[in-house]
């Protein structure tokens, strides 16, 4: 019954077997408990059995409500303002916590709001810090994917070039990318560490002194983009390599004959170079998305998440809540979630790439 | 594969103790790498144990700090623990709930007069006993306190709310400092709710409500606790502490370097204050906010793994370590406080007149345990995040109504975690 693709190739897969029996135990095995436990209350460490909890832990992450706030009023019915002139709303905490009439709100938190009129419309969620985790990280990933493939492709070319010395460049592009993350993180630490730190020290005196400091991870505004910048610094080395890789498979005589028809430099990038770099520029898209969206070692060294939620990612909440909290089922649903997301953009982008 | 090592271990073991007519025991220790010397004191510990008797032969296994809560909970899923155990204090219900430990056994006579930091009890038995506590004071200098006319507190009369909201801001008035106080915000973790519960604590709130352990509702978002939250933000309002951002290296030395008037700081890094101030340095009470001035309590522990197939050996090796000379020698290596008068007597730093005596009376007239309960790993990490959240600028009541929520979640989500 042995097909030929098994008969025919057995030396093949027999090579294969390390790579897969690894594969199959460390990811596919994993990813398969992962999503048996996101239906379960399975704990961490727990004198009590597991119990079969259905789509409860999906519900509870993912549970979102609407609900129109109207203004105060007093005696004679006019809108009470404070003392700025804005309008005074009751609060949120009457209707979500304990209150009979509004069963759908119990335990749900203001996710954002805006006003319209006199009212102002509230979209709560069950669960804000994941929300905020999970718009924190598709923030990153549309702004890393572009950027740090954009700045390696400038660096390869920069030094895709034959001159004396241009290893010593390429060594220091790619130096970030064999040091640890977590050894990168706390060096930036201190670059970024409020006051007197080496990056304020710098925008000073370059600006004899009117920069004022910014407390760079300590405010909710720069932290993200702290974190973002300093992840493509340390990663853009790596893709810088693969896109060197791209442009040297090129032939040169493609370039001889752009040269011979006087093709100015643009014109030698938009169709010689580009069209030459495709499949690689599909490779880089894909990895640069996945590891985006995989943040973890720079939250978790250098801002725990926050501050105010503003660095929350997917990866970080997983670990946080699995083994932070013992709560394996709440990190294994995170992790479910993250995976159908990155699955879905990665087919996208197979198909928005495809040979046409 | 790991079933043939365990065997061939399994037999080395049989073999050592066929040789040597000793049961072996295993105990493992979280203090690898510690900076002071911690760990040659657990290793004489377990060498003149070794040598005292010929029924059992401890091995020591030690392991980072960081990563030592991780490899018990592994080994636990394993079924590999070793027989004896070290723990952190407010850890212990959990791994007790969880099945890892088993009740100490030993007689509560032999640790009468210990520091109640220093024993661990859970559902009214004691699993675990620690050879230290650790205390927390406001670190101060009489110089700088003389200077700005503001009363050094005692024991017995500590700063009030106003005193000390009063202090904070002629300090700050003074120009001379960059924070007249440091609160640690550069130590997350355990350091949250360790240093920053008991105030909660004296504003007559807490973490949870300690008459069940089953709902944070009101304990924790009540009118005392939105008072310590509003006070809490408040502080980094005015700029009177640095923030979440604070710099490492500024909680090490920013006291010693002068940025900072004032300092929270535990026992651990009351040395190089004494070595750099001498007479000039304080070692103040907690302010009382109101329900009485508090600290935390408890420090690591050694207890019996639940799965030891040799209990009286794990329990006549806790009784040999907590003899006052091992307790004053570890309080001698570590700066940290001996658990009862009698070592204390012995030691360097906590006999009459020594340099860190006032923590002892500390420890003993304010430290309280953080909440009991097996629940308290979570509770501890949603209490940092709502801290945090509110230094930062988070609206108080709501930060603390979800802290309770999640909270009260994860006590349904373990049935209550068993407390009876």
């Amino acid at each position: 019954m042995s097909s030929k693709l098994t008969r025919a190739n057995r030396a093949g897969w027999l090579m294969a077997f390390p790579g897969v029996a690894l594969m199959t135990v460390f990811i596919i095995v994993p990813f398969f408990l992962a999503f048996a436990f996101s239906l379960t209350n399975q704990r961490l460490a727990s004198p009590y059995a597991t119990e079969y909890v259905g789509l409860k832990n999906y519900t509870d992450l993912l549970g979102l409500a609407v609900f129109t706030l109207e203004p105060e009023r007093d005696d004679r019915g006019a809108i009470r303002r404070d003392e700025a002139g804005e309008i005074e709303y009751p609060r949120l905490r009457k209707f979500t916590r304990n209150n009979p009439d509004y069963p759908h709100l119990q335990g749900k938190r203001e996710w954002f709001s805006w006003q319209s009129g006199d009212r102002r419309t509230v979209v709560l969620a069950s669960d804000v810090v994941f929300m905020r985790a999970l718009v924190n990280t598709l923030t990153f990933v549309l702004v890393v994917a572009p950027v740090q493939a954009g700045l390696a492709l400038g660096l390869a070319l920069l030094i895709n070039q034959k001159l004396r010395g241009i290893n010593v460049f390429r060594t220091i592009y790619f130096m970030p990318v064999v040091v640890s993350i977590v050894v990168v993180s706390l060096l930036w630490q201190f670059i970024y560490s409020p006051g007197d730190g080496l990056l304020n020290n710098v925008l000073g005196w370059l600006s004899f002194g009117t920069f004022r400091g910014v407390d760079w991870l300590g405010n909710p505004d720069t932290a993200l983009p702290s974190i973002m910048a300093m992840s493509i610094w340390q990663g853009v080395g790596f893709h810088m390599v693969i896109w060197l890789a791209g442009l040297q498979n090129i032939s040169p005589t493609l370039y001889e004959a752009g040269e011979i028809e006087g093709a100015s430099k643009w014109q030698t990038f938009r169709f010689i170079t580009w069209p030459g770099l495709r499949n690689t520029a599909v490779l880089i898209l894909i990895v640069i998305t996945m590891q985006a969206f995989a943040l973890f070692a720079q939250i978790d060294v250098m801002t725990n998440g926050g501050p105010l939620d503003s660095t929350q990612v997917l990866v970080f909440q997983a670990v946080e809540r699995g083994y932070g909290k013992q709560d394996i089922s709440g990190g294994s649903t995170i992790s479910v979630i993250l995976f159908v997301i990155v699955l879905t953009i990665s087919l996208i982008q197979r198909f928005l790439t495809r040979e046409r | 594969m790991n079933k043939l090592c365990n065997a061939t271990a399994l037999a080395l073991i049989a073999c050592a103790g066929i040789a040597h007519g000793e049961t072996e025991l295993r105990l493992w220790y979280h203090g690898a790498g510690s900076a002071n010397a911690e760990e040659k004191l657990v290793n004489q510990l377990v060498v003149d144990f070794n040598a005292s008797q010929s029924d059992y032969k401890v091995v020591l296994e030690t392991f980072p700090q960081l990563a030592y809560n991780d490899a018990v909970g592994a080994a636990a899923l394993a079924g590999e623990l070793p027989d004896i155990l070290d723990v952190d204090g407010p850890i212990m219900p959990n791994w007790a709930w969880a099945g890892y430990m088993q009740p100490l056994g030993i007689d509560e006579a032999a640790l009468e007069g210990f520091l109640p930091g220093a024993i661990g009890r859970w559902n009214g038995k004691v699993y675990s006993v620690g050879l230290w506590d650790a205390a927390v004071a406001m670190t101060a200098r009489r110089s700088v306190l003389e200077a700005n006319d503001i009363r050094i507190p005692t024991l017995a009369e500590p700063w009030t709310r106003v005193e000390f909201d009063a202090a904070l801001a002629t300090l700050k008035a003074t120009g001379d400092y960059d924070y007249p106080l440091d609160l640690g915000m550069a130590w997350k973790g355990e350091w949250y709710p360790y240093a920053f519960s008991p105030f909660l604590q004296s504003f007559g709130g807490d973490i949870v409500d300690r008459a069940a352990y089953q709902t944070a509702e009101e304990t924790l978002n009540g009118d005392a606790a939105i008072a310590f939250g509003e006070w809490w933000q408040d502080l980094f309002a005015k700029g009177l502490v640095p923030g979440t951002s604070q710099d490492a290296a500024d909680r090490e030395t920013g006291f010693l370097e002068g940025k900072y008037a004032l300092s929270w700081n535990g026992n651990w890094a009351a040395m190089p204050v004494v070595e750099r101030f001498g007479d000039d340095a304080l070692f103040l009470p907690a302010p009382d906010f109101g329900n009485g001035s508090v600290i935390g309590g408890a420090s690591w522990q050694f207890g019996i793994s639940a799965s030891s197939a040799h209990p009286d050996g794990a329990r006549e090796f806790i009784e040999f370590a907590i003899q006052p000379k091992y307790l004053a020698a570890f309080s001698d290596g570590t700066g940290l406080i001996p658990p009862t008068v009698e070592a204390a007597a012995e030691t360097a730093n906590y006999k009459a007149g020594g340099a860190l005596e006032v923590f002892y009376g500390l420890s003993e007239a304010q430290a309280k345990l953080r909440p009991v309960t097996p629940g308290y790993i979570v509770q501890a990490k949603v209490f940092e995040k709502a801290l945090a959240d509110i230094a930062n600028g988070a609206d108080v009541a709501d930060t603390l109504d979800a802290a309770v929520d999640e909270i009260n979640e994860d006590i349904q989500s373990n049935q209550g975690y068993g407390h009876n």
